[in-house]
């Protein structure tokens, strides 16, 4: 699936819920299924800054195409964290780094993040546009 | 009298709507109090009637205003029994009053001196004194804590010498709620000559101070704390204190005459207030006290005692939850954490529920770092809080863990 679909898929899968808690709690069970970083990778360096809470993100180039790990120490943060991984990983660098994030807007993930989340999650994109950058 | 809650939240209307589709529950007194009609209206009163410039014009419209704000500081200085209304200063904040204070120190401190501060302090009541430390080489020393989050005062005669020029303390903490000993430590700073500061942050909306029964140097208030506006604060200080300190700012109302070459300063309180002062501020926090005044606040502390007991037994039955800052003596705070999750989720899914509380440092990051925590939930109460709000609380908090574990 290209960036694209991957969203569509992502907001039809939102749309199922009506009330806010079940969608969060579908962000908390994305998070729970998210592969963990090793303890020995959650280095300062790969800590995404702008985040209330602690956020590694880490890359990899794999020929054209990005790869994604990430963990994060509240939960919350780490499912939206695993919605980006869903979206970039193992997609083209180039896709990545030019990549407009619809989704946010259509799940209304936006009006139920306050602002200092809401900048956290601008921070995890844009670090993961930076590797893309990187790499591409 | 009973304690009349029906009326209490009649009078702040913004506690009736719906956050997230649900009844908003305000847990966040700590950070902010919400105001009551009265304050609103007197602020309304004051621009729709009697708007002018203090303290500098003949006409009646900024006599009226001048004669309205010197009334508020009489209220002030009736509230915490100073000795004379010029001893109260008006400043933005709590921020404000200790750093005026920490400057004007900075005239006046030696090398050799030190400073001390408690581990219990929020960062107003600490960057300032690290800020004086750095530009005098005087030393910043800290009266330590224990795991309780109690100040622990057994080595109270070292920290505290001879050379101890300011000794500056949180009346109640922030972050954890212990009421601390302040006669206790006055009475050290007062027997080797020190200056001494109590900040009033939270002490303002729940106790009932004396500042010349404490006989206390400085003492802060703020306003925003207390129900009334934000961007006010009080600094009291003993006048002898006053007069010995050095102005922080200057500018217009702080000065007697000005020539180009020097300027000489007003009496005080005016020598602090330099610029227009925060004039709807003063009017609505003297709205404010007179509206606490109307209730009582021992009537309040003792509502606000009742439902922190009533929060703390019926939190405490939640499996792995664990309050930070368990002091025997505390006040309408209470931080916590539960095993298994992390506050800011908690934080996020209380507040889908309604439920306003605050997640993090709390401004303290000392604190948290000797509880080796990264921060806290904390919910905090005010006069219009209810038992019913707890139980709702409660019951938010037990979905959220079940999401969360």
């Amino acid at each position: 699936m290209t960036i694209s679909e991957k969203q569509a898929a992502l907001v039809d899968e939102f749309a199922f819920f009506d009330d806010w808690m079940d969608k969060y709690n579908h962000i908390i069970e994305m998070g729970k299924s998210l592969t963990p970083l090793n303890d020995e990778d959650k280095q300062e360096d790969l800590l995404v800054q702008g985040c209330q809470s602690k956020v590694w993100l880490k890359a990899e180039k794999q020929g054209d195409a990005v790869k994604f790990w990430a963990d994060a120490d509240a939960i919350i943060a780490k499912g939206i964290v695993a919605m980006l991984i869903d979206i970039f990983d193992e997609q083209p660098a180039v896709e990545i780094a030019q990549a407009e994030l619809g989704f946010i807007e259509e799940i209304g993930l936006k009006d139920h993040l306050s602002p200092t989340r809401a900048n956290g999650l601008m921070s995890m994109i844009k670090q993961m546009k930076i590797y893309a950058l990187a790499f591409a | 009298m009973a304690y009349d809650i029906d009326y209490i939240r009649s009078q702040f209307p913004i506690l009736d709507q719906e956050v997230h589709g649900r009844t908003l529950v305000y847990l966040d007194n700590a950070a902010t109090a919400q105001k009551p009609k009265a304050v609103v209206d007197a602020i309304s009163h004051y621009y729709y009637n009697d708007n002018a410039n203090v303290h500098r014009g003949v006409h009646t419209l900024s006599q009226r205003a001048t004669d309205a704000m010197e009334a508020v500081r009489e209220q002030v200085r009736e509230h915490i029994c100073a000795r004379e209304s010029a001893e109260i200063i008006f400043t933005r904040g709590i921020t404000d009053s200790i750093n005026t204070v920490a400057f004007g120190m900075g005239a006046l401190i030696k090398p050799h001196q030190n400073v001390v501060i408690t581990a219990l302090e929020h960062h107003s009541n600490i960057v300032p004194w690290q800020m004086l430390c750095e530009r005098t080489g005087a030393t910043l020393r800290y009266i330590p804590i224990n795991e309780k989050g109690e100040l622990v005062l057994h080595s109270l005669e070292e920290i505290i010498d001879e050379h101890t020029a300011m000794v500056a303390f949180n009346h109640i903490s922030n972050s954890l709620g212990t009421i601390n000993p302040v006669g206790t430590i006055l009475a050290r700073a007062k027997a080797v000559g020190a200056w001494s500061l109590v900040d009033g942050a939270q002490s303002g909306p729940h106790a009932k101070v004396d500042v010349q029964e404490w006989d206390v140097d400085f003492f802060t208030l703020a306003s925003h704390k207390m129900y009334g506006p934000t961007g006010l604060g009080v600094l009291y200080g003993k006048r002898e204190r006053l007069e010995a300190l050095p102005p922080y700012q200057g500018g217009g109302e702080m000065i007697a005459t000005v020539t180009l070459e020097k300027s000489t300063y007003a009496e005080i309180p005016h020598k602090f207030e330099a610029g227009t002062p925060h004039i709807e501020g003063v009017i609505g926090f003297g709205a404010a006290l007179t509206f606490i005044n109307s209730i009582g606040i021992e009537a309040i502390a003792e509502h606000e005692a009742e439902l922190l007991d009533y929060a703390t037994e019926s939190l405490s039955s939640i499996e792995g939850f664990r309050i930070i800052g368990t002091a025997d003596h505390k006040a309408s705070v209470l931080s916590f954490l539960v095993d298994g999750t992390h506050p800011y989720d908690l934080g996020v899914l209380l507040d889908q529920q309604g439920i306003a509380v605050r997640t993090g440092q709390h401004c303290t990051q000392p604190i948290m770092d000797q509880f080796c925590i990264a921060g806290t939930a904390r919910a905090s109460f005010a006069m219009y809080n209810t038992k019913k709000e707890i139980d709702l609380l409660k019951a938010a908090l037990e979905r959220a863990i079940n999401m969360l574990r």
